[in-house]
């Protein structure tokens, strides 16, 4: 019961030369669903893969599911789910077909095979498609049976790579809703990323790797603290001279502003983004200042990033 | 009984992925060209081109010379789909997720051999009829008839494997298309398939000797025109078995450690 979903230890992996992993370690709950951030080539596909059995690692240890992923990989495989970084799914057959097929290899009955995939077809909003073959599909269409086809055996754990790279605005909101209905079904989810937003929306937890190391680790809130919050950008009119308004607005920011002289403009961290808009344009009013354009924005992963990675090498960020 | 549950399992993933690979067969336009269209291109390409030119001893019209040997050559070529197949699996994730799955890399990689022994049946089956309405007749009676269709089922499961490890090794779809045709291509092309090895210069005549494709051609040849068939059988079922030996447990191995990217 009290079993973690997945439990890594001191995972490290070589290509060659190229130090993929070096000492990945991490833990999701029962349930619990966790979010690995990362830049491209971080490590975060080389650690769901073995997670998924694909790939041995060369060093340290995982659980999934109470299971040795190297020692017991052939049990591992019948309580997980994967889908991959690219929508893996066959052109050729139709949804229906694709999502039966998974449910056979998994080891369900061929009834129970066919009214799994026309209930999940259902669910994921796929009934329309059912009966074409899948390289007609959308991308948004074809990454909704991708994940259908990773739930038909209703796995313990499920590790999504990935889940909407390439997926249009309109088909990434489809996805997350799906996923958040799946996870407080209490399947334990992995799901790795590049956007804040995402993992935000979906985790519980998030993991923040680089290099093939964790540089962070928290709540979505714990490590947006930590970064400083909301970010405020503020553009100058032409000709005038962004440093002004940055020391006017010094006094309202988490940290210290950053001054992009050539683009004219000044971002500040700022803790509590929207109660503080009122303050700036007060402080900007009484020093007679007039601005091009004022923007809020969420911190993305660049910003947790780049405030992460230079705390990790000890510089101030 | 434990030992049972498994092996029910292994049949029926084998049977899930041969049923994929059936449906894929009648869905993928190359799969269909080189199932019907080539076949049927080759029994009258080569018949009514190289006919005129072309006497081998013993046969009193070319088409029953040629036959046997363009069985070969047809099912060798629409093997090469097998490895594009295989290749494009891996270039998508589907093994990925294959092997993720409780399934072993048998019952995947056989699936595919199993659609293809059903499509060189269909093939061999569309040449027999294109071939006796230009004059080809069996000599040997129904059971050589028969038993020359097994051998060349079976040899189309020698050139799938074949190609599935091709695949899996070159993993690159249209890389893994042409590399499985160059073994086709040279071996066809230095045998006894098209003609008379005797007509071939003395260097060529002592490799086209032993070339595997001359056995299993001669031993095609002999069932569908008559003459002693145990050796040349026993022979080219040797070349089959050893090709299988090798190829299948290669080609697991390399599934296993498949990587996708």
């Amino acid at each position: 019961m009290g079993e973690p979903a997945i439990a890594a230890e001191g995972l490290t992996k070589r290509f060659g030369q190229v130090r993929a992993l070096e000492g990945v370690g991490f833990e999701v709950r029962a349930g619990g669903v966790l979010g690995l951030l990362g830049p491209n080539g971080s490590g975060k596909t080389t650690t769901v893969r073995i997670l998924a059995t694909l790939l041995a690692p060369d060093g340290g240890r995982a659980r999934v599911a109470g299971l040795d992923v190297v020692r017991q990989a052939a049990a591992v495989r019948r309580v997980i789910g994967l889908s991959g970084q690219y929508a893996a799914v066959d052109p050729y057959l139709t949804g229906r077909e694709n999502l039966r097929m998974c449910g056979r290899l998994g080891g369900l009955s061929r009834d129970a095979a066919r009214r799994r995939a026309d209930e999940l077809l259902d669910r994921f909003g796929l009934g329309d498609g059912a009966g074409r073959q899948a390289r007609t599909y959308s991308g948004g269409m074809r990454r909704r049976l991708d994940v259908a086809a990773s739930v038909v055996t209703q796995p313990a754990v499920l590790f999504l790579d990935e889940p909407t790279t390439g997926l249009d605005p309109r088909g990434r909101l489809e996805l997350w809703q799906l996923l958040g209905e799946l996870t407080a079904q209490g399947a334990g989810l992995l799901l790795t990323t590049q956007y804040m937003e995402e993992a935000d929306r979906l985790a519980d937890d998030v993991v923040v790797i680089d290099h093939g190391r964790v540089v962070a680790a928290g709540t979505p809130g714990e490590l947006k603290a930590r970064v400083g919050g909301d970010r405020l950008e503020i553009q100058a009119l032409p000709g005038d001279d962004p440093g002004r308004l940055a020391r006017v607005l010094a006094p309202v920011g988490s940290g210290p502003p950053a001054v992009d002289a050539a683009a004219g403009r000044v971002v500040l961290a700022v803790g509590d983004g929207p109660a503080i808009l009122a303050d700036v344009a007060a402080r900007l009013a009484a020093a007679g200042l007039k601005i091009a354009d004022l923007a809020l924005r969420r911190p993305t992963l660049d910003d947790v990033f780049l405030a992460l990675t230079s705390q990790a090498r000890g510089t101030p960020s | 009984m434990t030992a049972a549950v498994p092996s029910a399992r292994a049949t029926a993933n084998l049977g899930t992925m041969t049923w994929r690979h059936l449906l894929r067969l009648i869905r993928v336009p190359t799969l269909i060209v080189f199932a019907t269209v080539q076949p049927l291109l080759f029994v009258l390409l080569f018949s009514y081109g190289f006919g005129g030119a072309i006497h081998p001893p013993g046969v009193s019209r070319y088409i029953d010379y040629l036959l046997p040997g363009l069985f070969v050559l047809a099912i060798g070529f629409g093997a090469s789909q097998t490895g594009v197949a295989v290749a494009g699996d891996l270039a998508s994730g589907m093994i990925d997720r294959f092997r993720a799955m409780p399934v072993t890399g048998i019952a995947v990689l056989a699936g595919r051999a199993a659609a293809d022994a059903a499509r060189s049946l269909l093939v061999t089956g569309l040449m027999i009829a294109a071939g006796a309405a230009i004059g080809f007749r069996f000599h040997a009676g129904p059971a050589a008839a028969l038993a020359a269709i097994v051998l060349a089922v079976a040899t189309g499961l020698a050139f799938s494997w074949l190609n599935t490890l091709i695949g899996l090794l070159v993993r690159d779809p249209e890389s893994a298309g042409l590399a499985g045709l160059f073994p086709v291509i040279i071996l066809v092309f230095t045998s006894s398939t098209l003609v008379p090895v005797a007509t071939m210069p003395g260097w060529l005549q002592a490799f086209a000797k032993v070339n595997p494709v001359t056995v299993i051609v001669g031993a095609l040849r002999v069932l569908c025109l008559g003459g002693p068939a145990a050796r040349p059988v026993t022979e080219a079922l040797a070349w089959i078995a050893g090709l299988l030996i090798v190829t299948i447990p290669a080609a697991i191995t390399r599934y296993r450690r498949a990587a996708s990217a």
